[in-house]
């Protein structure tokens, strides 16, 4: 049984259906990276999962290590090892970095009256805050107040190495950022993923393949219009590169058309479905 | 704040250290006419100059009108009060008549059982009195006065006359007459030239039956280069039977002085609190109001700075926290009346389950107040459908070589912060809590560490059971 189970997801925003049908299954240890153009619903995906109010869901199930994900809140949702590096972190203005950390890192570790001792914290943030390469200044600030768009952006890195998931959805983390902060970000990770030893699995949600160079995933999946329509290996993100979104849009239509006529298709080779 | 006794000093003795032993003979009755005023000032065997202003302070409260202009506070019945009770009146309460709520909320801000008592006026608070002992002795090498202002009235007569009315004059406002006519206790405080005292001089060191009536008088006098910080109130709440708390306090900034009034009132929620408070600042000098407002049934307090001599410095800072049927309208004036003149106010509103919470100000500046600058920000917090918050700023300009700055925001605790802090784990309470904490964090990062601690905790309290 994999950790997260995802089946027919459908879900959406006010009348529009965004996700028509997603199914993904990922477990620990694996890197899967999910791609697709603007508007495809990557992030709609990861927002439900993480359980954003703002989406409803109108079909389907998740399953985390077998139970109801959807039954839980967000918070119990965290405290179980689900976490997402947002796109667009809000910012929570007159509360430190730091008193949020430790208040996270604390119900995730299930201190539960109390918070995680201030002297273990500082060490563990402190630990953290080196291997990323991040500025201590940072924690004393508010968060996500007045950070740039790469502060930001580490910052959520931050708090993914302190939360230590299980499970981790990242939102396009690398967009907005230039080609030096990729790396920084991604040796981040690659060191999570490494002290991690087969203990975290990872949704990369990306519109460009420029990350995966430095991240490697196990499986690629492409995203169109509210369906996975493409799964593959690592090639399928080079073959992207090289095609662009159009090809997969092009292919996508066609296989619209069959599906329109005659129902469910699934295509050997490249696995590439559409699931009615 | 938890006070004990380390000093191995025995609290009896000094039971009534500073109490003036006679008892009165009057009889207490409830309304409020001259012969009332006649009687309180007898008691207190004042001078006959405060008899006198005493009584012309009432004929003026008798002529104004109520103000209007602001919370509806046509209920008041100032013929349903007791405009006096004997110190010894004034204890007679028993701790099984104080409410559960309010003994449930003491349990949980962990004040010490004898403060508790005292909070509720179900008793005196011993052990406070003989830290205070210690404190004033050190306070009176350096010529610092600090009495309640009935004490300061006879011991130091000529101090108080010089400067008593001349901020706050009975004419100022219906209210101020009134405190006028029939103040009592509240503190003074007398800072001689060039003295820092370094301890916040806190009013509740000195808490006895007097300091905390319902028609306080506070003066405070910094003499040129001195500095003090007076904080009076404390988080927990106080419960009275008394429906009105009209206090007045007049502060007086000399050159280079500066001058910091921290206040933290939680009264109970069936109070009036209805507050004249006022400073004046000197050539270089600088005053600071911080007020917090939690608690109360009505607010209205406006703390204010006349800046009357070049380079005068003003800061108000003030947060309101407006529950269940409460309506809290706090705000702040200042008065440029001199060139190169600076003030600042911050003001921060948090308003929920139906109450009501705002900020009502005033910038005035005067012609020839040149090279002035004034800056306002107030923040209104709404943290459900049902509550309110109103924002009514008032600018008076007359001078063109001045900046002025002036911003609002109204917002609503958004669904992307909390969902962003309960991605991380923090339960939806937890983090309502935190969002609340974050937005009054510019104030109480101002207050001294125990203050901000338990405003915290209160604020969490007042907080409980927002999130369904």
């Amino acid at each position: 049984m994999a950790d997260l189970e995802i089946k027919d997801l459908t879900v959406q925003v006010e009348d529009k259906v965004i996700l028509k049908g997603a199914n993904l299954t990922l477990s620990k240890g694996e890197v899967h990276a999910l791609m697709g153009p603007n508007g495809s619903g990557k992030s709609t995906l990861a927002n439900v999962l993480m359980g954003n109010p703002f989406y409803q869901v109108v079909k389907g199930e998740v399953l985390y290590k077998g139970q109801d994900l959807l039954a839980m809140s967000p918070d119990e949702r965290a405290r179980r090892g689900l976490f997402i590096a947002f796109q667009y972190p809000v910012s929570i203005p007159g509360v430190t970095m730091s008193s949020f950390l430790r208040t996270a890192v604390s119900a995730r570790r299930g201190y539960d009256k109390e918070l995680m001792p201030v002297g273990e914290f500082q060490k563990l943030l402190k630990q953290k805050m080196d291997e990323l390469k991040i500025e201590p200044a940072i924690v004393s600030r508010y968060v996500n107040e007045g950070f740039s768009g790469g502060e930001k952006k580490r910052a959520e890195i931050l708090q993914m190495a302190m939360l230590e998931p299980e499970i981790a959805i990242m939102d396009e983390t690398d967009s907005g950022l230039d080609i030096d902060s990729v790396k920084v970000v991604s040796d981040g990770v690659n060191r999570m993923l490494e002290r991690a030893k087969g203990t975290m699995g990872i949704l990369l949600i990306t519109h460009y393949s420029r990350i995966l160079h430095f991240i490697k995933p196990s499986y690629v999946h492409v995203m169109f219009d509210g369906r996975f329509v493409v799964s593959g290996g690592p090639d399928l993100a080079e073959e992207l590169e090289q095609s662009g979104y159009e090809g997969i849009k092009a292919q996508f239509e066609v296989i619209a058309a069959e599906v329109q006529a005659e129902g469910a298709v699934r295509r050997a080779g490249k696995v590439f479905w559409v699931e009615h | 704040m938890a006070v004990t006794n380390q000093l191995g000093i025995d609290p009896d003795k000094y039971k009534w250290g500073f109490h003036d032993p006679e008892k009165y003979v009057y009889k207490s009755r409830k309304g409020l006419d001259r012969e009332i005023v006649e009687m309180i000032s007898s008691m207190k065997n004042e001078p006959e100059w405060m008899r006198a202003y005493r009584l012309h302070s009432l004929e003026h409260f008798q002529q104004r009108p109520m103000p209007v202009w602001g919370a509806n506070l046509a209920q008041i019945d100032f013929n349903d009060i007791y405009y006096y009770l004997k110190p010894t009146e004034k204890k007679e309460r028993s701790w099984d008549e104080v409410p559960e709520n309010i003994k449930n909320t003491f349990e949980k801000l962990g004040i010490p059982e004898a403060e508790r008592k005292f909070l509720a006026g179900a008793g005196a608070q011993y052990e406070s009195e003989s830290v205070y002992h210690n404190l004033k002795e050190e306070w009176e090498k350096l010529g610092v006065i600090f009495l309640d202002t009935d004490s300061a009235l006879r011991e130091h007569p000529d101090i108080v006359r010089e400067y008593f009315g001349t901020v706050v004059p009975p004419e100022d406002n219906k209210l101020a007459a009134l405190n006028s006519a029939v103040w009592s206790g509240g503190s003074f405080v007398y800072v001689p030239a060039g003295v820092h005292v370094d301890i916040p001089l806190q009013a509740y060191f000195r808490i006895n039956a007097q300091n905390m009536g319902q028609f306080e008088r506070t003066l405070i006098i910094c003499e040129p280069g001195s500095y003090v910080h007076y904080v009076e109130g404390c988080t927990a709440p106080i419960y009275t039977t008394d429906s009105l708390h009209s206090a007045v306090v007049e502060i007086i900034v000399k050159e280079g002085a500066r001058c910091r009034y921290t206040t933290i009132q939680n009264w109970s929620t069936n109070t009036y609190n209805l507050v004249t408070k006022r400073a004046v600042a000197y050539r270089d000098a600088t005053m600071e109001w911080i007020d917090g407002n939690l608690g109360s049934k009505i607010t209205m307090k406006y703390p204010s700075v006349y800046m009357v001599e070049p380079g005068a410095k003003a800061e108000i800072l003030s947060v309101a926290f407006a529950g269940r049927g409460q309506h809290q309208d706090p705000g702040g004036k200042v008065i440029h009346a001199a060139p190169h003149t600076q003030s600042v106010i911050v003001s921060k509103s948090i308003a929920k389950d139906g109450g009501r919470a705002g900020y009502r100000g005033l910038v005035k500046i005067y012609s020839g107040a040149n090279g002035s600058k004034s800056a306002v920000r107030c923040d209104a917090l709404i943290l459900d459908d049902q509550s309110r918050s109103d924002t009514y700023p008032t600018m008076e300009i007359d001078e063109q070589d001045v900046s002025i700055t002036h911003e609002a925001t109204v917002s609503k605790v958004s669904d992307e912060q909390l969902f962003y802090l309960m991605s991380r784990g923090v339960k939806a309470d937890e983090a309502m809590n935190m969002i609340v904490r974050g937005f009054v964090e510019p104030i109480v990062k101002e207050l001294p560490l125990e203050y901000a601690v338990e405003l915290n905790r209160l604020i969490a309290l007042e907080m409980e059971g927002s999130v369904g």
